[in-house]
């Protein structure tokens, strides 16, 4: 059994249109097509574009497809497709066994209803049969730790709850050999995430999966081969996650933000690291080394003394490291007027797997005024095998005592 | 490759080919997820019909409160003078009555699949079941309004002194015949109305003006272009025989009810391909 193709996805595309009532019309051509009997139209008509194209795979038994991309890369279409809700307009899609979605959670949830009775309702849709959910519900009723509020309406739980229990009652009930997974798993509090992963990881064993997800660390850890997705093609295929994760950072444009009075400027940002690399216009760091920034800085406009702060901000922009620049005699940097290079050490870069930028930011010591803050930087990508959940990852040594 | 070892496996293929060109495997298809269907069809007949009476405060009395204020403003129109009508054999509130309730069963019947497929679109959109259960969890809520309409029927027609006679027991076979023709029509609609909201629009519009080239509120004329129009009405045979058999008169029309009900029959056949070649395309369309 291990080890089947389930999933053959054979050069499949898919063409959207931008403009909604071209596409209501399309959609009239396409229905009049289908009753002639006609195939899909494989060229693209006006104002339409690829929203997925030539994407081809195969997913065994047991195995994770992660598909990751930014939004409107096609993966949730590719997603759709798989599932049968939409035609390829190229191209070929084999499903073999039994499939299974947590996708939609609480899919066919009626407000007034309570969240019992929903249980029965969205096993249906999920094409559960009663008995079915009779012979689980305890084990259902314990997933979604409702307590009580199990027999009050739906339409007064929490969002949390709702989702919840739409989790519980699939993630217990399906049996699929096909699973598909869509950007539902980081859902209620800490306790539940983790129980939901566990519960996904012990389908996963079985099945043939395939994740969407921006979340990287899971990702990270639960995928076997990842697609990079780009404007509907496939920019990269490849077995290890670490490696798509990095491209995947590297698709996204690192825009450069200036604000401050504009006294001083920023003219250049370099980052220096040992064993640092740079291929594809991407500086690739690897994870632990020690690295610094060399800083070019205009204060010619200024008068009086600056003072210089560099950051190292996370791709949300989280700022991860703070460096208040000092003289070698401890005291704070004070830059006069003129143009300077400066170069500041970050310390080691025991960042997690990911992609950073710097900031730097000129301020008035007295007033705190600030004079320039220059966000995106030097872009860089810390490069590791895997990506954790943390933001600092520190592999260590321990010490064992037996007894 | 592999399959052939281990148990047999449901292998579903996706390609851009129209489903049309292997017919067989379609109706085979077809049958099987009508099959499937079933249970989630009662499900979700079961909650509507529980939500919808929860609520509510007037709960089931809304199956025939419109009928009645229908008939209440026919009836007056009629006593004052307004409106002249005359219909044979039957007390007037009567006539409007079952007519109303007849027709309303119709009109139920048309705007069905199209209720069904728009108050799921966010679960047609997202997951993969059998859509016939849509159609026959709609066919169950209008089953289940047609018997609350019968069970207050009869008592109305008694009420008036009016004794009906053995053919009472067809009176469900004339509003099966009515679902049957409302939802062929309605079925045939939603591809389009679906994707157009002008269809949802026009439907309305279009009932209430074939309800006036029906008995449905004043008799069939005897003579002139209005007797030809409601002669050739389809509706016009299950209106008439429905209230024939509701307050002990003949079969009015017989033959032309059963071709009624044949050709709704085919035409419902043709309305279900047709709903399954377009559920992709709408699925597309309306997005997630």
């Amino acid at each position: 059994m291990e080890g089947e193709v389930l999933i053959k996805v054979e050069d499949v595309s898919k063409k959207f249109c931008r403009d909604l009532k071209r596409s209501l019309r399309y959609g009239l051509q396409d229905m009049a097509g289908e009753i002639m009997g006609r195939p899909r139209t494989d060229s693209l008509r006006e104002k339409e574009f690829w929203a997925v194209k030539d994407i081809g795979f195969e997913v065994r038994r047991g195995e994770c497809l992660g598909l990751i991309g930014h939004n409107g890369a096609g993966k949730t279409t590719l997603l759709r497709m798989l599932n049968g809700l939409i035609k390829p307009d190229q191209g070929r899609i084999e499903i073999r066994g039994t499939v299974g979605a947590l996708i939609a959670l609480g899919a066919g949830f009626n407000p007034i209803l309570t969240g019992r009775e929903n249980i029965y309702v969205n096993a249906a849709v999920l094409g559960l049969s009663k008995a079915r959910v009779d012979e689980k519900l305890e084990e259902i009723l314990a997933f979604a730790e409702l307590g009580e509020f199990i027999d009050m309406p739906v339409q007064h739980y929490s969002s949390g709850m709702s989702v919840r229990l739409g989790f519980a009652v699939a993630a217990i009930l399906i049996e699929p050999d096909i699973l598909f997974l869509d950007e539902v798993l980081a859902v209620g509090d800490i306790s539940f995430t983790i129980k939901c992963l566990n519960r996904v990881r012990e389908l996963m064993r079985t099945s043939a999966v395939v994740f969407v997800s921006h979340n990287m660390p899971l990702i990270s850890s639960f995928c076997t081969r990842v697609l990079v997705m780009d404007h509907g093609h496939t920019v990269l295929d490849t077995d290890q996650p670490g490696v798509a994760i990095n491209h995947y950072y590297g698709l996204v444009s690192g825009a450069q933000q200036v604000s401050g009075s504009g006294e001083a400027q920023v003219l250049e940002a370099r980052l220096e690291a040992d064993g640092v690399e740079r291929r594809d216009g991407l500086v690739i760091v690897p994870q632990g080394v020690d690295g610094a920034v060399m800083v070019h800085l205009d204060t010619t406009g200024v008068s009086g003394a600056s003072e210089l702060y560099v950051h190292v901000d996370d791709a949300t922009l989280t700022q991860m490291i703070t460096v208040p620049t000092l003289t070698d005699t401890g005291g704070d940097l004070r830059l006069p007027a003129g143009r300077h290079w400066v170069r500041v050490p970050l310390g080691r870069l025991d960042l997690n797997a990911g992609r950073y930028s710097v900031l730097v930011v000129v301020r008035d010591p007295i007033t705190g005024i600030t004079r320039c803050r220059h966000q995106g930087l030097a872009p860089f990508t810390i490069h590791a095998d895997r990506v954790h959940w943390s933001k600092f990852v520190r592999p260590a040594v321990a010490i064992r005592t037996d007894e | 490759m592999s399959s052939a070892q281990g148990p047999p496996q449901r292998v579903v293929v996706y390609t851009p080919q129209s489903l049309l060109r292997s017919p067989g495997a379609m109706f085979r298809e077809m049958l099987a997820d009508l099959r499937r269907s079933r249970e989630l069809a009662w499900r979700l007949a079961n909650r509507d019909i529980r939500a919808q009476y929860r609520g509510s405060f007037l709960g089931y009395l809304w199956a025939f409160i419109t009928p009645l204020v229908n008939t209440a403003m026919w009836v007056f129109m009629s006593a004052s003078g307004v409106i002249k009508v005359e219909v044979p054999d039957l007390p007037y509130p009567v006539f409007v009555f079952t007519g109303t309730m007849l027709w309303q069963v119709f009109t139920e019947s048309i705007t069905m699949p199209q209720m069904q497929v728009s108050a799921s679109k966010s679960m047609v959109a997202k997951l993969n079941f059998p859509r016939e259960a849509l159609l026959l969890s709609g066919l169950y809520k209008v089953f289940f309004g047609v018997l609350i309409k019968l069970v207050v029927l009869v008592p109305v027609v008694l009420l008036f002194g009016i004794v009906p006679d053995a053919h009472l027991a067809l009176v469900p076979v004339a509003m099966v015949a009515l679902v049957l023709a409302g939802m062929s029509i309605g079925l045939l609609l939603v591809p389009v109305g679906t994707l157009y909201s002008d269809v949802g629009r026009f439907v309305p519009m279009a009932t209430q003006f074939l309800m006036y080239l029906t008995p449905v509120v004043y008799a069939m004329p005897k003579l002139g272009i209005l007797a030809k129009l409601f002669g050739s009405n389809p509706i016009t045979p299950l209106i008439l025989n429905g209230r024939a058999w509701l307050t002990g008169g003949a079969t009015p029309m017989p033959y032309q009810f059963i071709a009624v009900v044949a050709g709704s029959l085919v035409l419902l056949l043709f309305g279900w391909v047709l709903f399954r070649l377009a559920m992709s395309v709408i699925v597309e369309r309306m997005g997630s």
